[in-house]
């Protein structure tokens, strides 16, 4: 949606759960789905006397982040205390980084739809605790909330992206782009649905052409980019209204439910919270070596843009394709297994992109728990390839594996869907179905060439139907067409 | 047997003269019998100590008796104890009992101490009196109408009455210093990270340490090799390695370079003060020391300095007593807010809640600049002052305190008086050098003591100094009256 | 340099601790008066000087990404002050 006369300014501040095995300053789980308070140890719940040490994974991944994004590293970085009281946040403070953040300004390239490429500048990067958990309703008696700090001290990055992108679109690709990179060089699982990645949107417009940034508002925790999408647009709707109505907008945080499409300002005693920064004194500096630095670097998993063009150029893989299944860590990852195992690449993109994703899609699960694995689609591939099977049996065969019938040799063995591939045995069928259909053959002998090839599909069917299809299309379509021209 | 130091004890157990269990026996009976007077107590943990002490007496039996093997001792109720109430002085932590302990206080269990109990603080060690504990004040033992000095008052009575040979303090501001010099005892506040600070309560986090009290520097000197030790739980603690402090107490100190600040012989000094300090100050003389003057020129700012610096900490350090997760809580909180503005109110004494406040004003929005940026660059300038000092001279001395212990409720209305008490103490917690203090003396029947202050992990010097005054003068041999 | 009262109540919803109205003015009084002893600290030149934030010259130590806490949910909860299947409870959190 677009209005005349305004310009959209958005920034967006990402926060990104970091994989590593224990929290940040603790030495706790972070293990997924763990029942309540059950990783949370004497640090994480702030008990009297406890202190914060520093986790080395941590630091590197956030470093290894900074590379990604050619961003300048804090050599030298320091923790600050964020002062404010939330049940959720049990030291009453946030350990975070303020004043020297441990990655700089940065850059990250975006592509749009339209084929344009455009540039993000990252203000920094900044590693922090996460918080906990509320529940406000659950086993537990009514008109209390309930906190599990299973996730409080779990680590983050927070990335600051300069106000640059001009419209959902472009802040879908950014947000985007960030999950491609954190997956590929694995510092995140980039698992949406788990909170593994969340997006504060600040949203300003302004009278297209002027320069001067308007008043923004903050909408927090957005975990998806559908959500995003939409919150996007009804703020920038909101923020118009009230302009061309002649209100002002009031610099605030705002909330989307994205489940109700309802978007509210949050309601907070104080308008805006002093946190009071200031050095952490229980963490000392923290200092990255360059040589730490250049070992990372060596080390960096391939970026998504690499992977891209290595996979045009070492698979042949199209522009479209290459990016759509190159962006994607996962994706990318099971494809090349696929590919690899099979040796047809094309039709491991096909499958892959294809058929596989949308029955994921359909089932709202991450490639990693599909439940055909990439071996396993490799080997149908393979089959595919082969010719044991045609392209529409291995639909079928695909569904079989899904829903845990086997291997593909199995399901194919066990339904007896093997294509049928032996020119002697499908001569034999093309000649029987000919004899057994006269009238038709007539009729094909009688006709003019135009409408000859119109009646090819008729035997093809009766063909398919004797096979119960299968019999090799390709092969069947060559021996029918030779037949039938030896009738004329 | 409670006239014996750490060193006699340790010695007598040995030798079988007498056994931990009976040790243990006599110090719970003088407690029992005698703490009445003095309320340097919080809880007395008898059960423990008994099968501590039984314990402790098969190992020396066996003969692989560790260095403090059933020596009884106390804790400041600031270090976590497992499984026994740590109140830090305040009603906010009265019903709470860790289920971990504090590395100091697993160091000397390691070292076969035996636990008789923990001992009353000002709350949340904020206090140069302890008047200001949730179980009322403490009292000393040279004069019952006197406080003992704070924040470790009752660890510092307990030693002077003879409760027990030695206990542990904490020491931000002066906290070991002033109230030995007020019990005449002996204290040391080791180099700040010498001592690790997992499950000490935290006050001002960079301003903390853990540290031994006794009557001789010989005692402090076996409590601190056990007490210190690299933790890599606390990522301020630094990697070094702990000396025998006990192995140097006899080296020969002439030669020693003394430095004697102008600024800590200034008015408000006590005239029956300075003449028990000149006094010791001699002594080393005729021991071979040489005095130099020196001057430590930004001391007037110390107390400013640190009356930001340590509230400011501190604010944020005590956000964490909330009422939900342990402590205090109030009753029936209607709301959220309720429940932490009122848990607070109740839960922390005044002293505590003013010094949230002014921590929190320090750090607010428009004046962090002017008070907590500018006290953080005044302490760069007084750590300077010490490192220039410590270019000439190889200690510091000076008074511990401007004088003896002062009546309860002298201080009156005004906290700044209190805060003054600490004036020639600050400076160390901010340079975040070693200091300690032993008994030089008596003015009006009452004890004062000698500060020495050393350079970043001179411990071993300052306890040898300290040793050999106390090898030439009985100071630190009087006892208190009514303790027999 | 005096505190004004609208600042401790500013003050005292930072730190969230309630403060009566009848001990507004002692409040007031009291941290008047360490304001003004910190004030000292204005009159002091310190162009140039860094602030000190560690009074050691050290850096931070790295620990190892390696689990090292077990569950001890039990242990903790005993001695909190509400908690109900695993949770620890307090009035309704409203956002």
């Amino acid at each position: 949606m677009s209005y005349s006369g305004w310009e959209t300014v958005i920034g967006l501040e990402v926060h990104v759960q970091l994989a590593t095995k224990t929290k940040i300053f603790s030495g706790a789980s972070t293990a997924f789905g763990a029942e309540a308070n059950t990783q949370a140890c004497a640090i994480d719940l702030a008990m009297p006397g406890t202190l914060p040490v520093l986790n080395k994974q941590a630091v590197h991944y956030a470093v290894m982040f900074g590379l990604a994004i050619d961003a300048e590293i804090g050599k030298e970085s320091a923790f600050e205390r964020k002062n404010y009281f939330y049940p959720d946040s049990p030291k009453g403070y946030q350990t975070t980084q303020l004043e020297k953040p441990i990655v700089g300004r940065g850059n990250v390239e975006i592509k749009l739809a339209d084929g344009r490429t455009k540039n993000v500048r990252i203000h920094h990067a900044h590693l922090e605790e996460d918080a906990g958990k509320s529940l406000h309703e659950g086993d537990f008696r009514h008109g209390v909330s309930g906190i599990d700090l299973n996730r409080a001290g779990t680590p983050l990055i927070e990335i600051v992206s300069e106000p640059d992108m001009s419209s959902a679109e472009e802040a879908i690709a950014f947000a985007k782009k960030l999950h491609s990179i954190v997956t590929s060089i694995g510092i995140c699982d980039g698992e949406m649905s788990q909170g593994s990645m969340r997006f504060d949107v600040n949203v300003s417009v302004r009278p297209t052409g002027t320069t001067e940034l308007g008043t923004r508002t903050e909408t927090k925790n957005l975990n998806s980019y559908k959500f995003m999408e939409e919150a996007i647009a009804k703020e920038v709707e909101r923020q118009i209204d009230l302009l061309e109505d002649g209100g002002t907008i009031k610099q605030e945080t705002r909330l989307y439910n994205g489940d109700t499409k309802v978007a509210r300002s949050m309601r907070s005693k104080e308008e805006a919270n002093d946190y009071r920064y200031f050095p952490c004194p229980d963490l000392l500096p923290v200092i990255v070596s360059d040589e730490t630095i250049e070992e990372l670097r060596r080390n960096l998993p391939e970026l998504p843009d690499a992977r891209q063009a290595r996979f045009i150029e070492q698979y042949g893989l199209s522009d479209y394709d290459a990016a759509v299944i190159g962006s994607d860590a996962a994706m990318a990852g099971y494809f090349e297994i696929a590919a690899e195992k099979s040796g047809n690449a094309k039709l491991a993109a096909n499958w892959t992109m294809g058929e596989l994703a949308a029955r994921l899609n359909s089932q709202d699960l991450s490639i990693s728990k599909s439940p055909v694995t990439a071996d396993q689609l490799g080997e149908l591939v393979t089959r595919i390839a082969d010719n044991s099977i045609s392209g529409k049996m291995a639909k079928e065969v695909f569904e079989g594996m899904w829903t845990g019938e086997g291997s593909a040799d199995e399901i194919i063995e066990a339904r007896g869907l093997k294509q049928v591939s032996d020119s002697g045995a499908l001569e034999q069928m093309v000649v029987e179905v000919l004899s057994a259909n006269q009238a038709m053959v007539d009729d094909y002998i009688n006709s003019d060439e135009a409408k000859r090839k119109k009646k090819l599909g008729g035997f093809m069917g009766k063909i398919m139907q004797a096979s119960k299809g299968q019999a090799n299309p390709q092969q069947v379509n060559q021996i029918l067409a030779q037949k039938l021209s030896e009738l004329l | 047997m409670h006239n014996l130091t750490i060193a006699e004890l340790v010695t007598g157990l040995q030798s079988k003269e007498f056994s931990s269990v009976e040790l243990t026996q006599h110090f719970l009976a003088r407690i029992a019998k005698l703490d009445a007077n003095y309320n340097a107590v919080i809880t007395v943990t008898a059960d423990q100590a008994l099968k501590a002490a039984a314990a402790a007496d098969l190992r020396l039996a066996a003969g692989n008796a560790p260095a403090l093997c059933g020596v009884p001792i106390l804790h400041k109720d600031i270090f976590c104890t497992n499984g026994v109430r740590t109140s830090c002085g305040s009603k906010m932590l009265d019903n709470f009992i860790p289920p971990y302990n504090a590395t100091v206080v697993e160091n000397l269990e390691q070292a076969g101490a035996v636990v008789l109990g923990k001992t009353n603080m000002d709350e949340f060690a904020m206090g140069s009196s302890n008047e200001t504990s949730f179980y009322g004040p403490v009292k000393n033992p040279w004069a019952s109408d006197s406080v003992p000095g704070g924040s470790s008052g009752g660890s510092a009575a307990a030693v002077a009455a003879r409760l027990a040979p030695g206990a542990t303090a904490t020491d931000t501001g002066g906290s070991i210093r002033q109230p030995a010099a007020l019990c005449g005892i002996t204290g040391l506040k080791p180099t700040y990270g010498r001592v690790s600070r997992w499950g000490m309560i935290a006050f001002a986090s960079s301003l903390d340490q853990g540290g031994p009290m006794a009557r001789t520097a010989e005692d402090c000197a076996i409590l601190l090799n056990c007490m210190a030790s690299y933790d890599d739980k606390d990522s301020t603690c630094i990697d070094r390695e702990v000396p025998d402090y006990s192995a140097t107490l006899n080296n020969g100190i002439k030669g020693l370079k003394i430095g004697v600040p102008s600024e800590y012989f200034s008015e408000g000094l006590d005239p029956g003060t300075e003449k028990a300090v000149r006094a010791a100050l001699a002594e080393f003389e005729a021991q071979g020391a040489e005095l130099i003057d020196i001057s430590l020129p930004n001391t007037g700012l110390s107390v400013p300095a640190y009356y930001v610096i340590a509230p400011a900490e501190a604010s944020a350090n005590l956000s964490r007593f909330d009422g939900v997760r342990y402590g205090y809580r109030c009753k029936d909180p209607k709301d959220l807010n309720d429940l932490y503005t009122r848990t607070r109110a109740e839960g922390f004494g005044d002293e505590v809640k003013r010094r949230i406040l002014i921590g929190t004003y320090c750090l607010s929005a428009g004046y962090y600049d002017a008070y907590y940026g500018k006290a953080q660059q005044v302490r760069q300038l007084i750590q300077q002052d010490f490192e220039k000092a410590f270019q000439q001279v190889d200690v510091i001395m000076g008074p511990t305190t401007p004088s003896p212990a002062f009546k309860f409720g002298s201080k009156g209305d005004d906290p700044v008086a209190m805060y003054l008490e600490d004036i020639y103490t600050i400076a160390t917690n901010l340079a975040g050098l070693p200091g300690m203090s032993v008994p030089c003396g008596m003015v009006d029947d009452k004890p004062v003591g000698l500060q020495i202050i050393g350079n970043y992990f001179d411990e071993a010097r300052m306890l040898n100094v300290a040793h050999q005054y106390q090898q030439a003068t009985d100071w630190h041999a009087l006892a208190p009256e009514g303790i027999a | 340099m005096s505190i004004e009262r609208q600042e401790i109540e500013n003050l005292a919803t930072l730190s969230r601790i309630a403060i009566g109205e009848d001990t507004i003015t002692e409040v007031s009084q009291r941290l008047s008066s360490v304001l003004e002893l910190v004030d000292q600290l204005q009159a002091v030149n310190t162009d140039g000087v860094e602030a000190m934030s560690h009074p050691m010259k050290a850096t931070q130590r790295l620990r190892e990404d390696e689990v090292s806490e077990i569950n001890q949910r039990e242990a903790f909860q005993a001695i909190a002050p509400d908690t109900e299947e695993g949770l620890f409870l307090v009035p309704k959190v409203i956002e």
